[in-house]
């Protein structure tokens, strides 16, 4: 599927990383992105629109990244959707924790549109 | 106050302002803090528990952070708006979690809470602790900003 017929779904509680993250997909040339605020919106939305790559923040109020992750990975239907998460939490034991959970990859906040350019192309040809 | 608890949030606060933003910092000179007088426009504070308790403030002149959030979100801000303080927010989550992550890799584990943002002339920051509190001034082509840190017994 080309990049611009896929759903996006990006979830942060803070409006300046969902810009960030929107900005670099829409460089990427995809078309379709739709927003969330927690883990709780989040699956709320999986609910009511097809998403084909999920991009997640981890510390969030309501309901964590981690969770949402745990959540998706449970669901017969949402299972293989790639998950990326991008997030300030990168001490060794998230990641542990993260890859344990199924996540497809996973991003360090600081980061530059490149890396995450290149983790999401990555996700997408592997999935 | 160790000085090895501060370092890496400098370090930090000067990481994710250049990977973020293309903005350089360049450090001044750290003094002990004494008052609650934030010296900016918008400031945020954020929580940390673990190995050691207390808090990081960011505390950023309207010029500054005007100039950070407008490379930052590749838009223009003539004031500082809700957008501007929710950038603020995000600047501190990273520049706490990029500094707890620096402080893992050397053994210490820490957790950090949600920011709290404030704005306004002449507001005022409270610290988590009753420790001493070590301000260090940056300066960058858009203005001033401040990092705080203070570790100690919780109030
Ligand atoms: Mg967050």
């Amino acid at each position: 599927m080309a990049y611009k017929d896929m759903v996006v779904l990006v979830v942060d509680d803070f409006s300046t990383m969902r810009r960030i993250v929107k900005s670099v997909l829409r460089d990427l040339q995809f078309k379709e992105i739709v927003e969330a605020e927690n883990g709780a919106e989040a699956l709320a939305m999986l609910k009511s629109v097809k998403v084909d790559l999920i991009v997640s923040d981890w510390n969030m109020p309501v309901m964590t990244g981690l969770e949402f992750l745990k959540k998706v990975r449970a669901d017969e239907q949402f299972k293989s959707i790639p998950f990326i998460m991008v997030t300030a939490e990168a001490q060794k034991d998230n990641i542990i924790e993260a890859v344990k959970a199924k996540v497809s990859n996973y991003v360090v906040k600081p980061f530059t549109p490149a890396s995450l350019a290149e983790k999401i192309a990555k996700v997408i040809s592997q999935s | 106050m160790d000085i090895a608890l501060i370092n890496p949030f400098l370090a930090a606060a000067k990481h994710v302002l250049k990977t973020m933003a293309g903005v350089d910092v360049r450090p001044g000179k750290p003094f002990l803090k004494k008052d609650d007088l934030a010296k900016g426009d918008v400031s945020a504070i954020i929580g940390i528990t673990g190995v050691a308790s207390g808090s990081m403030a960011l505390v950023f002149t309207e010029k500054c952070i005007l100039g950070i959030v407008s490379s930052l979100l590749g838009e223009s801000y003539p004031k500082i708006n809700d957008d501007v303080r929710d950038a603020v927010g995000e600047l501190t989550n990273m520049i706490c979690g990029d500094g707890r992550r620096r402080l893992a890799a050397d053994g210490f584990s820490l957790q950090a809470g949600v920011p709290t943002i404030v704005s306004g002339k002449d507001h005022s920051i409270r610290h988590f602790a009753d420790g001493p509190r070590l301000a260090v001034p940056f300066e960058t082509d858009h203005g001033a900003f401040m990092v705080e840190v203070a570790f100690g017994k919780p109030h």
